[in-house]
């Protein structure tokens, strides 16, 4: 089972990508990512993109609302990425 | 050295890609300039073999001036032929035609898995698994092209022994200076379009409903790598209504206006870090909305990355400026000259809406357009933004 810490570091990873020029260490678990990363919809597409990519994890529309935080994100993979 | 912009004049040879000898198709990247906006990768125009560079690494030279020489095959020289595609016109999307062409894999000899035997882009791209072609995750893939990597010379890590995003390098940063050279070049712009284009303004609020539940539909069923946001239906519709109503797309040239046959859509992207560049999707009336969409992605990746190619810098004959969810209601654009007009797209949102006398809240958008009062008046404008809202109604057409 990849462990949070992981899970954490492939989305931090992912948006390290979109957003190169963000302190990404220190970036607060609760805040909507879209906000503080300033990310629009086609950089949000690539996040999901990436962390399907990553995890096999394939989120709908429908759920973005969870992924809208960092502390969404991993709980939301935590929650379905395959048992490694 | 190509013009990249209306206002370019001198340009530096950041890159060659080709050396003498090598053989070039057209459509292939040889070189990347530094322009003062920003890096610019430059195709060739017709098959050949590299004779001779002329221009170095690191010279700047102007617009016009030679850059290198290419032996044609009209010049006694053999040029390897380029594997041919065939093609089954009627069976393919552009998007999967496109596919296979750059696969080099001949969609005669495969059998369609969809329907009516339609051949699909997943049928190429199983074909193409043979030695040669580079298995690589859609993540990769689009990686890979953005930051230019050669995906053969890549570790594969993932399934099947396919390259996966992690195993690339991230895509080296453009040059920071261009920073400020790239304001002070938008502002230049902005200040010639104030000076000379007497610009009138139009808006027309318009009900996203029918257009957003048709794309939420269809969005569920496709995989992420096929999900089309509103962006490319808003920029689809514009593209198709720009053919509906003279005066839009075209461009102001020696006094008078010279429409263009097909709508080259210029997108305003708005670079991380500041800058703005509006690089242009060639014949956006022509593609459908899913090859409209993977252009648009293209785009706005390689203008965030700083690695926009030259077919892509050509002079729009139409631009539009979106916002995006985190903007403003509503953007009065500023026309870019020489072109006559510019559309703006504001933030989607749900808002109050009236209808049948009853209000109730619906995600709408406002469209707007400054327009040349030379070449068209707000009669014409009035048809073409609701042109776009007509378009919107009926998103299975889009």
């Amino acid at each position: 089972m990849t462990t949070p810490t992981s899970l954490r570091d492939i989305a931090l990873q992912a948006l390290g990508e979109i957003a190169p020029e963000a302190q990404l260490s220190t970036l607060p678990g609760g805040e909507l990512l879209q906000e503080v990363l300033d990310l629009d919809s086609f950089d949000f597409l690539t996040f999901v993109q990436a962390l399907h990519d990553a995890t096999g994890v394939d989120v709908p529309e429908i759920d973005y609302p969870q992924i809208a935080t960092l502390n969404g994100v991993v709980a939301y993979l935590a929650e379905r990425a395959p048992v490694s | 050295m190509p013009s990249l912009g209306a206002d370019m004049e001198r340009g530096t040879v950041l890159e060659w890609r080709v050396r003498p000898g090598d053989a070039v198709y057209r459509g292939d990247i040889v070189a990347v300039i530094d322009t003062d906006k920003s890096d610019i990768e430059v195709e060739v125009f017709e098959d050949g073999v590299i004779e001779r560079i002329v221009v170095p690494v690191g010279e700047e030279v102007e617009v016009g001036a030679l850059l290198a020489t290419i032996a044609g095959a009209t010049d006694a020289v053999a040029v390897p032929t380029r594997p041919e595609v065939h093609l089954e016109s009627e069976m393919l999307s552009p998007l999967v035609r496109h596919c296979a062409e750059e696969l080099h894999v001949d969609v005669a000899s495969l059998h369609g898995s969809g329907p009516g035997g339609l051949v699909t882009r997943a049928d190429v791209e199983r074909a193409s698994g043979t030695p040669g072609r580079v298995r690589a995750s859609p993540l990769a893939r689009r990686r890979a092209r953005d930051a230019d990597i050669d995906l053969a010379s890549a570790h594969a890590s993932g399934p099947g022994g396919a390259v996966v995003a992690a195993d690339l390098p991230l895509a080296p940063r453009p040059n920071t200076p261009h920073g400020d050279a790239a304001k002070v070049a938008v502002g230049r712009l902005m200040e010639r379009a104030k000076h000379e284009i007497p610009h009138y303004y139009l808006t027309l609020h318009v009900d996203l409903s029918v257009a957003l539940a048709w794309l939420d539909e269809r969005n569920r069923t496709a995989q992420v790598a096929e999900r089309i946001l509103p962006a490319a239906m808003l920029l689809r519709a514009t593209a198709i209504a720009a053919t509906e109503v003279d005066g839009i797309n075209g461009w102001w040239r020696d006094g008078g206006y010279e429409p263009h046959a097909h709508v080259d859509l210029g997108v305003a992207v708005a670079r991380r870090g500041g800058g703005l560049v509006a690089p242009a999707i060639v014949g956006a009336d022509r593609l459908t909305l899913p090859a409209l969409m993977e252009a648009l992605t293209g785009i706005i990746g390689r203008a965030k990355a700083g690695r926009l190619r030259a077919s892509e810098m050509g002079e729009p004959s139409l631009t539009v400026t979106s916002l995006g969810d985190g903007g403003a209601d509503s953007v009065i654009p500023v026309i870019y000259p020489p072109q006559v007009a510019m559309v703006g797209i504001g933030r989607i949102a749900e808002r109050p809406w009236a209808d049948g006398g009853m209000v109730g809240a619906r995600r709408t958008v406002v469209l707007s357009l400054a327009a040349d009062h030379r070449v068209t008046s707000g009669h014409d404008g009035s048809r073409f933004l609701r042109a776009i809202e007509r378009l919107l109604h009926q998103p299975e057409v889009l």
